[in-house]
C-alpha cells in the first residue's frame, strides 16, 4: 500500500466523495487523498446503511427471517433468498422435489441477468453515458416481468419456501421465459456496436484499475471482479449446489484484471445464465413444487443442534452463510459471507494513482451493492 | 420593424434606437430558443433511448420547458456563507454577455447582422473564449472541491480546444482571403464543408469541447464532480448555466455554419431575402443536432484523454490541414 502523506502536506486535499454523491451507488463515502485529480490515497468509509440483519436473524424464526434476505442485496435477491432456503434444508435435512431444484436455477439464473443488466447500465452512466442506461433497463423490465409473474415481486423476492417454492412456475412459463431469452440475444448483438465497439468506451476501461490476480486472492475477492483477474473460480463449479451439477456452462474469465475484463465477463456470464436456462427449461421435471411433508411457514421450524456453512455464487461472488444453531427455533448465531465487502476493501489497494475520472470507472467495475456491504 | 424603429428613434436617438431594438429581439429570440433547444434536448435524448420524453404539458410536451422555468424562477436562490459574493453572484450573469455579443455578430442575410465587424472572425474566436473566465469565476467563488475542479477542468478545456477551432477556422479565412463573416459567407459558391471537411470537422469538435457537452462534458461531469462549477448554484442562477450552455450551442452552432454550410445561403434567396436568417438558423439548429445526438451516444473522456486528444491530434491535424490549404491555395492559379 503506499504510505499516506503526511497531514502537513501542502500539496494534498482531503475529497469526500459520497456518502450523498451521484456514483457511490447507495451510500459509500470515499475519502480521497488528491494530489491535483490524481489520486494518493483512497479510503471507503462503510456503514451507513447497517440495519443489522445478522442480529435480526437471532430474534426470529428461521422462516420469519425470509423476507430480510433478499433485502441485503436487493439486485439479486432471489438468488440470496434461495442461498438461505437452502442452508436451511441441508441443516434441518428437507428434501426438495426436483422441480423446485430446477425452478429455482431458472429464477436465480434469471435474477443474476437482471443484475448484470443493471450493472452494465450503471457502470455506463458512471461513465458518462446515459443512453445505455435506459436499454439495459428496458431489458431488465422484461425479466422483472417474467419474474412477478411468478413470484408476485419485482425486487425484494420472497418465493423460497424450505422445502420448494411458494409459487408454481404456470404451464405458460417456459414459452415467455425463451420469448425474453430471444429477445435479450437480440439486444446483445446492439450492446457489443454500442459499447464495446466504442473507442470511448474501450479507452476509459482498458488498462484501468488492475488488479492483479495476488491481490484479489489477498483481499477474499470473489464473483466477476475475480474472474476478470484470471481465477475461474465461480461456487457453481467449485462447490456445486442446487441443480447446478446437471447442467453444462463455462465459467468465462479474462486475465486482465482491468475495468474492461470485468466487463466482458459479465456479458459472457450472462449468455452462460442464458444457456443455463435454455437447458433447465428442456430439463423441467413434473410433480409438486413443494415438499407436502415439509413444515410450512407457520409451523415452528427447529433445526438440530449444529453449525452449517453454506454458500452459493451470487451476481457478485461468495455469499455464505454460517449458521449456528442450539436446536431452537431461532439460529443462536447467522453470519453473512456477502461478496461486496472484500470487493469494496481492495478499492483501497487499487486506486491510487488514478484520476478521480478513472475512481468513478473503478468503483463502477466491481459492482458495490452498499446495504449487503453493511448489511 | 421600421415603424417600431422610428417611434424608438424619437425617444432616444438613432443609434439607441437600434441598441434597443436589437437587443431585444436577440434577448426574446435566445429565450425562445433556449425552451425550445431543451425540449429537443429532451425529445432526441428520448427518441435515442426508445422512450416518448415529455408528453404531458402542451402538444407533445412543447411547454415543458416554460412550466419547468416556471419552477425554477419560484426556488429559493441560496447564496452559501462562505463564497466569494460578489463573484459567486455575477458569474452567471457574466457568462451570457459574450454570447449575446456573438449572435449580433452572425450575418444572417446579405445585408443583415446586428453588428458589423470588418474583422468578425477574430471577434467571434475572442468572445467564445471570455465564456470560461465566468465558468472559472463560478467553480472558484462557490468554495466547494468539485466546483473548484470543474472550473480547474474547464480552463483546461477551453484552452486546448480554442486551438484546433481556430486553425479549422484559419483554413476557411485563406479560402475566403477574409476575416470578415460577410465576405466569408459571399465567398461560399459551395459550402466550404466540401473544400474542407477535415477542418469542419475539427470545428465541429472543437465548439462541442468548448460548450461542454457531452463527451467534453467534464467540467460538469455529473457522476464524478457531481454538478461540477455549477453544483452550489440553485433556482435561477442554476438557470442561467443552463440557459446559457444551449445559447452558446446555437450560436456557435451559427458561427459554424457560416463557415462551414454556406451561412444565409440557399434556394431562392435572392429573390426572396427573408429566407437568410430562416436558412442561418436551419443550418445552426443542424449542428446542434449533431451536438445532441453525440452526447447521447457517446461516454465521457477522461481529462487526460480529453487533453492528449486536443494536443496530440486535433491540432497537428489542424496544423497540417492548415499547410495542405494553404500550399493548394498558392499552387492553383488565382481567379
Amino acid at each position: 500500500m503506499t504510505t499516506p502523506p503526511s497531514p502537513d502536506a501542502l500539496d494534498t486535499y482531503t475529497l469526500n466523495m459520497g456518502p450523498q454523491h451521484p456514483s457511490t451507488h447507495g451510500v459509500l463515502r470515499m475519502k480521497l487523498t488528491l494530489r491535483g485529480e490524481e489520486i494518493v490515497v483512497a479510503e471507503p468509509v462503510i456503514g451507513y446503511s447497517h440495519r443489522a440483519h445478522e442480529k435480526m436473524a437471532e430474534n426470529r424464526t428461521y422462516a420469519q427471517f425470509l423476507p430480510n434476505t433478499s433485502r441485503q442485496d436487493y439486485l439479486s435477491g432471489m438468488i440470496y433468498n434461495f442461498a438461505w432456503v437452502e442452508a436451511v434444508e441441508k441443516m434441518a435435512g428437507i428434501a426438495v422435489p426436483e422441480r423446485a431444484l430446477v425452478a429455482r436455477v431458472i429464477l436465480a439464473e434469471f435474477n443474476r441477468i437482471a443484475s448484470h443488466l443493471l450493472w452494465i447500465g450503471a457502470f455506463l452512466l458512471d461513465l458518462g453515458a446515459a443512453t445505455p442506461f435506459l436499454y439495459a433497463w428496458d431489458d431488465r423490465e422484461a425479466i422483472l416481468f417474467l419474474l412477478e409473474s411468478v413470484t408476485g415481486s419485482r425486487l425484494t423476492y420472497c418465493t423460497g419456501r424450505f422445502g420448494g417454492l411458494s409459487k408454481d412456475l404456470d404451464a405458460d412459463f417456459p414459452h415467455r421465459a425463451r420469448e425474453v431469452m430471444g429477445k435479450l440475444k437480440a439486444r446483445w448483438q446492439e450492446y457489443v456496436r454500442l459499447i464495446e465497439d466504442n473507442v470511448i468506451f474501450v479507452n476509459r476501461t482498458k488498462g484501468v484499475g488492475v488488479m492483479s490476480r495476488d491481490v484479489c486472492l489477498s483481499y477474499g475477492v470473489t464473483g466477476p471482479t475475480l474472474r476478470g483477474s484470471g481465477v475461474p473460480y465461480d461456487v457453481r463449479k467449485a462447490e456445486p449446489y442446487g441443480a447446478y451439477a446437471r447442467f453444462a456452462f463455462d465459467v468465462p474469465t479474462r486475465g486482465e484484471g482491468d475495468v474492461f475484463a470485468r466487463y466482458m465477463v459479465r456479458t459472457l456470464e450472462m449468455q452462460q445464465s442464458v444457456r443455463i436456462i435454455e437447458q433447465a427449461l428442456e430439463q423441467l421435471p413434473d410433480g409438486p413444487i413443494l415438499n407436502p411433508d415439509s413444515i410450512g411457514v407457520k409451523k415452528r421450524l427447529k433445526l438440530p443442534v449444529g453449525t452449517q456453512y453454506y454458500a452459493v455464487e451470487s451476481a457478485r461472488g461468495h455469499y455464505g452463510i454460517l449458521i449456528v444453531s442450539e436446536g431452537g427455533t431461532e439460529p443462536y448465531r447467522a453470519k453473512f459471507r456477502t461478496p461486496s465487502y472484500p470487493n469494496l476493501a481492495v478499492l483501497a489497494e487499487v486506486m491510487p494513482g488514478h484520476m478521480v475520472a478513472d475512481a468513478v470507472a473503478v468503483l463502477g467495475s466491481v459492482d458495490l451493492v452498499l446495504p449487503e456491504v453493511d448489511r | 420593424m421600421g415603424a417600431i424603429h422610428g417611434l424608438l428613434a424619437r425617444l432616444t436617438g438613432d443609434f439607441g434606437a437600434t441598441l434597443v431594438l436589437g437587443a431585444g429581439l436577440i434577448l426574446g429570440f435566445l429565450t425562445f430558443n433556449v425552451l425550445f433547444l431543451i425540449w429537443l434536448e429532451r425529445k432526441v435524448s428520448a427518441h435515442a433511448q426508445r422512450r416518448l420524453g415529455p408528453m404531458e404539458v402542451g402538444f407533445h410536451g412543447s411547454l415543458q420547458t416554460i412550466a419547468d422555468m416556471l419552477k425554477l424562477l419560484s426556488k429559493q436562490l441560496v447564496t452559501p456563507l462562505a463564497t466569494d459574493h460578489f463573484t459567486f453572484l455575477f458569474a452567471p450573469i457574466l457568462i451570457f454577455i459574450p454570447t449575446i455579443c456573438l449572435t449580433s455578430l452572425v450575418p444572417l442575410g446579405n445585408a443583415q447582422a446586428f453588428a458589423e465587424m470588418p474583422n468578425g472572425l477574430a471577434v467571434v474566436v475572442v468572445l467564445s473564449g471570455v465564456t470560461v473566465i465566468a465558468i472559472f469565476m463560478a467553480g472558484w467563488s462557490s468554495n466547494n472541491k468539485y466546483a473548484v475542479l470543474g472550473g480547474m477542468r474547464s480552463v483546461a478545456q477551453v484552452v486546448a480546444y480554442e486551438i484546433p477551432v481556430l486553425l479549422s477556422a484559419l483554413s476557411v479565412v485563406l479560402i475566403a482571403q477574409s476575416l470578415n463573416l460577410h465576405q466569408i459567407v459571399a465567398g461560399q459558391h459551395v459550402p466550404y464543408v466540401l473544400y474542407e471537411p477535415v477542418a469542419a470537422l475539427i470545428f465541429f469538435v472543437g465548439i462541442t469541447a468548448e460548450t461542454n457537452r457531452a463527451p467534453f462534458d467534464i467540467p460538469e461531469a455529473e457522476s464524478e464532480l457531481v454538478g461540477g462549477f455549477h453544483t452550489e448554484y440553485t433556482g435561477m442562477r442554476f438557470a442561467l448555466f443552463f440557459f446559457a450552455e444551449y445559447t452558446n450551442m446555437l450560436v456557435l452552432g451559427a458561427v459554424g455554419a457560416t463557415l462551414f454550410l454556406g451561412g444565409w445561403k440557399g434556394p431562392w434567396v435572392g429573390s426572396l431575402p427573408w429566407l437568410g436568417p430562416l436558412y442561418v438558423l436551419l443550418k445552426a439548429y443542424l449542428v446542434v443536432f449533431m451536438m445532441m445526438w453525440a452526447r447521447w451516444t457517446f461516454p465521457r473522456l477522461r481529462f487526460d484523454q480529453l487533453m492528449n486528444f486536443a494536443w496530440k491530434l486535433l491540432i497537428p491535424v489542424a496544423l497540417v490541414n492548415l499547410l495542405v490549404t494553404a500550399v493548394v491555395l498558392q499552387a492553383l492559379p488565382r481567379p
